[in-house]
């Protein structure tokens, strides 16, 4: 059972980061828009794991995609940063049963996850370009990709993950 | 004693988290001042590799293009031959040249961050190294920023980082080419006078005051201008001839004399 787990989310991790780096960051909508799929690990990721050990992976995670983008360590910073408010989001969105050792993500409703994604991805992208522009006198231009990036990185997650969670139910 | 162990190991996560929060900004801070090497870029033989196994598939894609692209730059330069009247016996003596090209494949490019960074597939091995400026058929594309075994990072012109010596062309005004990362097809020329007469629709070059550059390498046209705050310096934005998100095959230009020009102004320095 666990073994299982750990080669789901190895390849899990190593198909998101090849995805990301190989697809999504040549994609270019507009001109800028790259959305960062690789987020829905973070998603994905078990519930009861140690935190410890998550927290470790999103910070590998988040190197190897600044390896590849060669974006300094911006993709660390906020990987690990929604990494580690991931309970607390959690709590917000599921309410107290999520501590339970029977909540599981299929089980939640719709609505529920799709707010606990979207908030994930607002986090993300707000600190991730806030670092990349690194000034705030150009407020509105991090305000305008925050918008339009997290807007169509939600799209693809979901579009994502309604892909394979037929196979999760089942 | 007990209490400091049981507040680390109650705030461990939280600790953990400002741990490498701190690594990834020092990572970030650091690599913002100029020049100084990164720790962290695409140009070591992992991600290189991949990005040239990747490439290897996808370059077939561009062929025609890139076909007639060079074809229009053979045209170009056998024009420029063919006119030019040299006489008889011209003397072909390698030892002359004051700089060597040499060509390269981008395998990874990007144009949509503020700082971009280009990745080619040439390396140390083929004797390139950090300073040294790379061109397209058709204008300037940046200055290599680190270099590994078989793999180089070049800084683009579209990096707010880049900082590059350019002129209008057949004047001797000289400014600096900027980037405010907005559009991918635009760059800024700063710090001409007003007294200079401009047109829009006049060609930016590189400027002589540069040891990367050669001069009159080709840059863009003018788009529009604008007086800065102060009233007395233009603020200029350039039009790129290159097509900045389709970059393929590109030159390194190596001006052997560069390091006797910087030994020069290193003199220059300690002297004052």
């Amino acid at each position: 059972m666990t073994s299982k787990y750990y080669f789901i989310n190895i390849v899990r991790f190593l198909l998101l980061v090849f995805f990301q780096v190989l697809v999504f960051n040549n994609l270019n909508f507009f001109g800028y828009i790259n959305p960062m799929v690789y987020i829905l690990f973070i998603f994905w990721y078990p519930i009861k794991e140690n935190r410890t050990l998550f927290l470790l992976l999103s910070f590998f995670l988040g190197l190897t995609i600044d390896l590849f983008s060669d974006t300094m360590a911006i993709h660390t910073a906020s990987v690990i940063t929604i990494a580690f408010l991931r309970p607390s989001i959690m709590r917000f969105c599921f309410g107290v049963n999520y501590e339970f050792q029977s909540f599981k993500l299929s089980n939640s409703t719709k609505a529920q996850q799709i707010t606990f994604i979207a908030l994930l991805i607002l986090i993300h992208h707000i600190v991730f370009f806030s670092l990349e522009i690194f000034s705030f006198s150009n407020l509105l231009i991090i305000l305008k990709k925050v918008g339009s990036t997290s807007s169509v990185t939600l799209l693809v997650c979901l579009l994502i993950s309604s892909l394979f969670s037929t196979k999760k139910n089942e | 004693m007990q209490q400091i162990i049981r507040f680390i190991i109650r705030y461990k996560i939280l600790l953990l988290y400002v741990l490498l929060l701190t690594f990834a900004f020092t990572l970030t801070v650091q690599s913002h001042s100029f020049h100084k090497s990164r720790f962290l870029n695409s140009a070591n033989s992992f991600t290189g590799g991949i990005y040239q196994t990747t490439n290897n598939f996808t370059s077939y894609f561009g062929l025609g293009t890139e076909n007639q692209k060079l074809l229009e730059e053979n045209k170009r330069l056998h024009s420029i031959l063919f006119n030019l009247k040299v006489p008889e016996a011209i003397e072909l003596d390698t030892t002359n040249n004051t700089y060597i090209l040499t060509s390269a494949r981008v395998i990874k490019n990007s144009f949509s961050n503020p700082r971009n960074y280009i990745t080619i597939n040439k390396g140390k091995v083929d004797g390139l190294k950090q300073d040294m400026g790379v061109i397209t058929s058709t204008g300037i594309l940046g200055i290599i920023e680190n270099t590994s075994k078989h793999f180089a990072i070049v800084q683009s012109i579209l990096n707010t980082k880049s900082n590059i010596n350019a002129k209008i062309k057949n004047t001797d005004r000289f400014g600096s080419l900027i980037w405010n990362a907005k559009k991918f097809n635009v760059v800024q020329l700063v710090d001409i006078p007003r007294l200079v007469p401009l047109k829009i629709g006049d060609t930016i070059v590189t400027g002589a005051s540069s040891s990367i550059f050669p001069e009159n390498i080709p840059i863009g046209t003018i788009k529009s201008f604008d007086l800065t705050t102060s009233k007395s310096y233009y603020s200029i934005d350039v039009d790129l001839f290159n097509d900045m998100t389709n970059i393929k095959n590109v030159y390194i230009i190596n001006n052997i004399d560069k390091p006797e020009i910087l030994q020069l102004e290193s003199n220059l320095e300690n002297d004052q």
